[in-house]
């Protein structure tokens, strides 16, 4: 079966409170070295292999459900051939 | 606890793998007697989460035992998932607390977002639709970042469950304190309202009757759940288990929605949550309750994990599980109200006339054990008692008066201490209006919930100063129940009774045990006083680490009834010109005092004296002058005495207060004598309110915002109300950032 | 006038929603559940505050989905009034029927308290019965109340006075433009964070929430004299 890997992030004309927040944490615990962090979601889906064009089905799910384009942007990669 | 490779019954005993589940020589030998032969692994397992303090209280027992739990109002007393009181027209009020002290110390945010999920399921599992929510948090000193990660994911966790499932969280106390640093403390109280005839119970009645396993399904999480919480937390155990339950809010919603449908059906015989102990203990309780047995076949129980032994099963904790007895032939009736929300209802087994738990795994009986040995029977300790040097040397001090030479300095840094100043950063996380039945929100006396349809509202509250109840347990257990009371009062209702939440350390130490004994003494005196019997409640012992105990903190939740929306009073002033006064006899008492730990750094000497005769009188002249209408605000006089007091009943408002007090400045001001009441009334009504109690003038309501305080004609606080507001509201996010 | 109050698997404002149409304006009002498929006996529809779906992916993704909400897309497209509170906004912004998006508050926590709120512009259907920048007291619960836009967007909503409720002063969760409410293009779908249907009982602290319910009600009334 197909493995899909989907990264989800924040645009970066929005901004990441949390990222920014965990940012400042990593800062005062000495970290000083860090330029920008930003938080996202990963998504982690198997898909059965018969299916003919994944891209096109995950572009289709990741648009109508699991990203909001309004501020999100993604990508994703697929593995085929993985053993459940 | 990954066991694929059991040991065999021999291995357990020679090996006494049987002290790794916290079971001792003699109870290992019990459970022989009891079996008949050696138990297998997963027979071990069952007895030593039943016989766990959690589940069968059975170091703290004898002490139950001294609680009064009866009164005309009690429709049930302790021993089901929750307790329920009469309030009139057929409708009744269900309530209880529960710790969830180990796992919040462990993993605040789902620790303490399963201890609301907990509370509710009980609440629900009576049948009764949860109404409100509060918590009883305490904490280290603000100062350490660990103290500042807990108390913000506790507090995270708590809103995460309670707003998503839609139930106000409408009060509750925090304080601070370094006993609590290394084992914080989270107590989570749960209310609901209920129809009479609708009350269901946690019984397996009826022979051949169908059990079936509704909600979530299980995992690993959480086994050993119920041993843990019964055992000191050591730095290993933050690494070690995975005994932390994860909750799914959402599920819980659904779960809530279907019970209350089931609830209404005649298919259901008894319902209980999963929850300390899951699967074992809802079975084997409701089996010895009712004088039968349970027979369940594992290989039914829904499972989210592959390859789980039956010792996993029956002890994961995993959230969002209740155990139904549904009456033979109607399983498909629960099946079909289940299904409508998305859930799943299996029969998993049956209910048998042996009065044993039978399991079975493939084919084979995996368990064979007597449901009473389990539950009703498991064994109960008289533990050794001893009266501690502290005690001693504390009750021989004199009584010392701190001198003072800055009043205003002194009171702005009372304000600022953090178990007095404002708690707004934590209760603005907490949903307290969802519902609409919300009449007073959080931070007043209590908070105040309307019910529905009536002119009727409860007033519910938890409360509980460790710092009397360490220095003199006996004393500070009396005053937690009263000053519950008071703040019921002062509400404008009528209390009724208590749920108790006991948060000790260990019981193997004389010197705890002995403050749990004396502690209880107190409470159920002051509960026969007050007419307010104990229905439920919880026991959470081994409250330590590194051999350090928590002060002992058994919170007192208490619910009361408002009788007409009309009485319903808060502490803030109403109108410029009302006179102010002050019910209650003030003396030097500073043991234990807000005063004392700022000055000193420590506690130490005496508790407040209570009188308990007093504090019913005083408590019957606020409620009937409430009750006239002569009474337009009334609060508790509590932690920083009497200008503390002042100072929260004109916070948010536009108004200042001119005070005049007697007697020694510092006893004026800052002791926290108990049985006291500030109240206002308006000035038409002066003649009136002196009659009817022994309130004393002490001021008046003016519209110039600040707070003028002269003790024997000479002015010694003169500050805005902005400036005491700053001090008070600032002080916990200034801690914070 | 029949109202809809929308339920999904875990929304929990239903009843607050309720209550107000009930007993606050003593109109009709029915829950319809989340797959039912029409919408036409109902005059106005209510989607509740209070986590369907737990929340879970992202507030309103998972509601939005539902075949009520292909029926809501519909009914809008008509001009009949919808109003989302609080959730109900977040399906209504995931859902495409008003523009933007919601982001988590800037604190990252919840936050319940009650807030002031201007209103500006009470030249539509839900903010009539208030005058131009009166300050209202009205409840917010919420964590994921940031109402987030473009900058192409928020001039399109201020071009088409679209801005309806503001923060007055402290603004609680980081929005855009002080944004507490906006309506779609077209005037007929309100999508607020603040919750009206707490604030109608002073008793509970305030009724300022009333007179959205009441505007939509005159509205109703006008309209349907003229028919008649």
């Amino acid at each position: 079966m197909y493995k899909v890997k989907i990264y989800v992030t924040l645009k970066n004309s929005v901004i990441d409170p949390q990222g920014s927040a965990a940012k400042q944490t990593l800062e005062t615990m000495g970290y000083k070295e860090i330029e920008e962090l930003r938080i996202g979601k990963y998504i982690e889906i198997t898909i059965d292999e018969s299916v003919k064009n994944v891209d096109e089905m995950v572009n289709e799910f990741c648009h109508k459900l699991l990203v909001n384009p309004v501020v999100e942007n993604y990508r994703y990669e697929i593995e085929a051939g993985v053993k459940q | 606890m990954q066991l694929k490779h059991e040991p065999s019954p021999e291995q357990i005993k020679q090996e006494k793998i049987y002290k790794e589940m916290n079971v001792t020589d003699e109870e290992f030998e019990l459970i022989q007697k009891h079996l008949g032969r050696l138990p297998n692994y997963t027979e071990l397992g069952l007895f030593s989460v039943m016989w766990s303090e959690h589940c069968s209280y059975k170091s703290s027992k004898p002490v139950l035992k001294k609680f009064p739990t009866s009164g005309p109002q009690v429709l049930q007393g302790p021993g089901e998932g929750a307790g329920i009181v009469d309030i009139g027209d057929n409708q009744a009020v269900v309530f209880k607390i529960e710790s969830h002290n180990h796992p919040s110390a462990v993993e605040p945010f789902e620790g303490a977002a399963t201890g609301v999920g907990g509370i509710l399921r009980d609440i629900f599992s009576m049948g009764a639709r949860p109404i409100a929510v509060l918590n009883s948090l305490r904490f280290g000193e603000l100062t350490s970042s660990r103290t500042k990660y807990l108390l913000g994911q506790a507090v995270a966790g708590i809103a995460s469950y309670g707003n998503r499932i839609g139930i106000p969280t409408v009060g509750g106390e925090v304080q601070f304190d370094p006993c609590y640093e290394g084992n914080p403390l989270v107590n989570a109280m749960g209310v609901g309202l209920i129809n009479h005839d609708d009350i269901k119970k946690g019984l397996a009645h009826g022979i051949g009757n169908t059990v079936m396993y509704v909600g979530a399904k299980t995992g690993r999480d959480g086994i050993h759940g119920a041993t843990f919480a019964s055992v000191e937390l050591t730095e290993e155990s933050e690494e070690g288990m995975a005994a932390v339950q994860a909750g799914d809010p959402f599920l819980e919603s659904l779960l809530l929605e279907a019970c209350l449908e089931v609830a209404q059906s005649d298919a259901l015989v008894g319902i209980q949550d999963m929850g300390a102990a899951g699967l074992i203990s809802s079975s084997s309780e409701m089996a010895s309750k009712a004088g039968t047995g349970i027979e369940m076949n594992l290989d039914l129980v829904p499972q989210r994990e592959a390859d789980m032994t039956p010792y996993e099963m029956m002890l994961s904790e995993s959230q969002e599980r209740m155990l139904l007895i549904v009456r033979k032939g109607h399983e498909q009736e629960i099946i079909d109200i289940f299904n409508r929300y998305g859930l799943e209802a299996v029969a998993i087994g049956q209910v048998t006339d042996d009065k044993i738990l039978r399991l079975t795994h493939k084919g084979e009986v995996v368990a064979e054990v007597p449901v009473d040995a389990l539950a009703k029977d498991a064994p109960v300790y008289h533990k050794p008692s001893k009266e501690p040097a502290y005690f001693r040397e504390n009750q021989q001090l004199e009584i010392k008066v701190p001198t003072i030479k800055d009043y205003e300095g002194t009171l702005l840094d009372l304000l600022k201490q953090p178990t007095i100043a404002s708690k707004e950063w934590i209760y603005h996380q907490f949903d307290s209006m969802a519902r609409t039945d919300t009449i007073v929100t959080p931070g007043s006396d209590a908070g105040v919930v309307r019910i529905r349809g009536t002119e009727k509202a409860l007033a519910i509250t938890t409360d509980c100063n460790a710092r009397y109840i360490y220095l003199d347990p006996e004393t500070g257990g009396k005053i937690a129940v009263a000053e519950a009371a008071r703040n019921i009062v002062a509400s404008g209702a009528k209390p009724l009774a208590v749920t108790d939440g006991l948060n000790f350390g260990s019981p193997d130490n004389p010197e705890v045990y002995w403050q749990l004994e004396k502690a209880a003494d107190g409470i159920s005196e002051a509960c026969r006083s007050l007419k307010t019997p104990v229905i439920s409640g919880n026991v959470s012992l081994y409250n330590e680490t590194d051999n350090t105990a928590i002060y002992p903190t058994p919170i007192i939740g208490m619910v009361g009834l408002v009788e007409n929306l009309n009485h319903v009073t808060t502490q803030s002033f109403k109108n410029d010109g009302d006179l102010i006064y002050l019910l209650g006899e003030t003396k030097p008492e500073f043991g234990g005092s807000e005063l004392q730990k700022l000055m000193d750094g420590k506690i130490y000497g005496r508790a407040p004296s209570i009188d308990l005769d007093v504090e019913v009188q005083n408590q019957k002249q606020i409620l009937q002058a409430i009750q006239q209408g002569l009474i337009t605000s009334a609060h508790d006089v509590s932690e920083g005495g009497v200008a503390v007091a002042l100072v929260e009943c004109l916070i948010d408002t536009p108004f200042g207060a001119k005070i005049e007090l007697d007697g020694e400045a510092v006893t004026a001001l800052f002791s926290e004598s108990q049985s006291r009441f500030i109240l206002t009334v308006k000035k038409e009504h002066q003649a009136e309110i002196e009659k009817l109690t022994n309130a004393k003038l002490i001021g008046l309501v003016t519209d110039t915002p600040k707070l003028t305080i002269n003790v024997n004609k000479e002015t010694i606080i003169d500050l805005t109300t902005k400036q005491l507001q700053e001090a008070w509201k600032g002080a916990i996010p200034c801690l914070l950032k | 006038m029949k109202f809809a109050v929308l339920v999904f698997p875990g929304t929990n404002g239903h009843l607050d929603m309720y209550h107000a149409v009930k007993d606050k304006l003593g109109e009709e009002v029915e829950f319809v559940q989340h797959d039912t498929k029409n919408l036409d006996e109902y005059e106005a529809i209510l989607i509740p505050g209070g986590s369907s779906y737990g929340d879970y992916l992202r507030a309103g993704a998972i509601a939005r989905q539902t075949p009520i909400m292909k029926e809501v897309a519909r009914v809008a497209k008509e001009g009949k009034p919808i109003l989302g509170i609080g959730n109900g906004f977040q399906i209504l912004l995931e859902a495409g029927l008003l523009p933007g998006a919601m982001l988590q508050n800037k604190s990252l926590k919840f936050t319940c308290q009650t807030v002031q709120i201007v209103v500006h512009n009470n030249d539509t259907i839900f903010s009539r019965q208030y005058t131009n920048g009166e300050v209202i007291d009205l409840p917010i619960a919420h964590s994921v109340g940031n109402y987030y836009c473009d900058e192409k967007t928020l001039q399109e909503l201020k071009n088409n006075n679209q801005i309806v409720f503001t923060y007055n002063g402290t603004n609680p969760n980081g929005s855009i433009e002080n944004i507490a409410g906006i309506t779609n293009k077209q005037g007929n779908v309100l999508g607020i964070m603040p919750h009206p249907e707490r604030a109608v009982d002073k008793r509970l602290g305030s009724n300022d929430g009333l007179k959205l319910f009441k505007s939509i009600v005159q509205q109703w009334r006008e309209a349907n004299a003229v028919k008649a």
